[in-house]
């Protein structure tokens, strides 16, 4: 078999869910498309251990291995995307935005909520306050 | 593209039958992974997903790599599309169409991923123009050969594997189990007397509290029926 036919659809596929992963807007739908990347270079590396026709098989075991791994990845992914369903309401990842430093509007409130918390000894009014203007900035 | 890359290659005008085999698994697991990443359909996503994994289960079949298809088939088919579909149900993900599954930066990505594409391909075509896999002899992959170089080459990795898979097993219970420390919090919360200042609970326990989303969250209230 000609070697450039399996490289070319690992290429193919790879790319497909390098879109996925940049196009989608549903953490369950990037976790697919993260899979379709790893299926790329499994098949990449199968092939090319037939090819090579490798001793030890180095291709196929780190295949067996990569597997294992992307089980492993995708139960935490989804046990991360639920924590963060179950605290959101969604499971949307352009609507993360709490690290970003993106807009004055959004770091703000985080300011002022910090030393909220902080101040162990803060009156209750504020800090929900802060928090309902940071949530609602984040939304 | 695959027709047109290597139409200059004599050998493509006689392929094998296991070239021709390949080439249309191929081309089926490529459209069902292009519908994986394009439809609207969340679900249809999902079970589109695994035609495509079983597509790559073929071609390991037919490039003699016998133990790693079953290996995929059991684990991605199986398992893998399955927790997927939990995943979906268990963040509520809408049944019918769903506006609002590509981002709005799609465009970007199409300008991304087709430039990688187009040069991925080039690249890997022109470097592997007259390279032949030899597929004769002794199937490389079967599960006796698998056996012999897994147990006696790979020994110390497979068992290193073995201690990730029990990390991320613990790693899942503790990342669901933490809601439930959440809950009690939230349940001893009503009464302030309890000795409990504000200073002691989480910030990230109060911004659940406090946040808009606290009215809109269905999944407290379907694991209190579960």
């Amino acid at each position: 078999m000609h070697l450039a036919y399996p490289a070319v659809l690992a290429v193919l596929l790879f790319c497909t869910g390098l879109y996925g992963v940049l196009a989608r807007r549903n953490a369950i739908l990037v976790l697919m498309s993260v899979e379709l990347m790893l299926n790329a270079v499994n098949l990449n590396l199968v092939a090319f251990d037939v090819w090579l026709r490798d001793a030890l098989h180095g291709g196929q075991a780190l295949t067996l291995f990569t597997i294992a791994i992307a089980a492993a990845e995708i139960g935490i992914g989804l046990a991360i995307v639920l924590a963060v369903y179950r605290n959101r309401g969604s499971s949307d990842i352009d609507s993360l935005r709490d690290t970003a430093e993106t807009d004055d509007a959004e770091t703000l409130p985080d300011e002022v909520d910090a030393d909220a918390v902080r101040d162990t000894t803060a009156d209750q009014a504020t800090a929900p306050a802060g928090k309902a203007k940071k949530a609602e900035a984040t939304a | 593209m695959i027709l047109s890359a290597t139409a200059g290659h004599p050998g493509f005008l006689s392929p094998t039958g296991v070239e021709i085999a390949f080439l249309l698994v191929g081309l089926a697991t490529f459209g069902a992974a292009v519908v994986t990443v394009t439809t609207k359909q969340l679900v249809h996503a999902a079970l589109w997903l695994v035609v495509a994994l079983g597509g790559i289960a073929v071609e390991y079949l037919l490039l003699t790599a016998e133990f790693i298809a079953w290996v995929q088939v059991l684990i991605y088919v199986g398992s893998v599309v399955v927790l997927l579909l939990f995943g979906l149900m268990l963040t509520r993900a809408p049944i019918g169409r769903s506006p609002d599954a590509d981002s709005g930066n799609r465009w970007m990505a199409l300008g991304a991923s087709v430039p990688a594409a187009g040069a991925l391909v080039w690249v890997v075509v022109d470097a592997f123009r007259t390279t032949w896999i030899d597929l004769d002899g002794p199937a490389q992959g079967s599960t006796k050969a698998s056996g012999e170089f897994l147990f006696r080459n790979w020994v110390l990795p497979f068992e290193a594997l073995s201690v990730l898979l029990l990390a991320a097993l613990v790693g899942a219970i503790v990342l669901s189990r933490k809601d439930r420390q959440d809950r009690k919090d939230r349940k001893d919360r009503p009464d302030r007397s309890d000795g409990r200042t504000a200073g002691q609970v989480r910030p990230d326990t109060r911004a659940r509290r406090t946040g808009p989303d606290r009215t809109e969250r269905p999944a407290a209230d379907r694991e209190d029926n579960s």
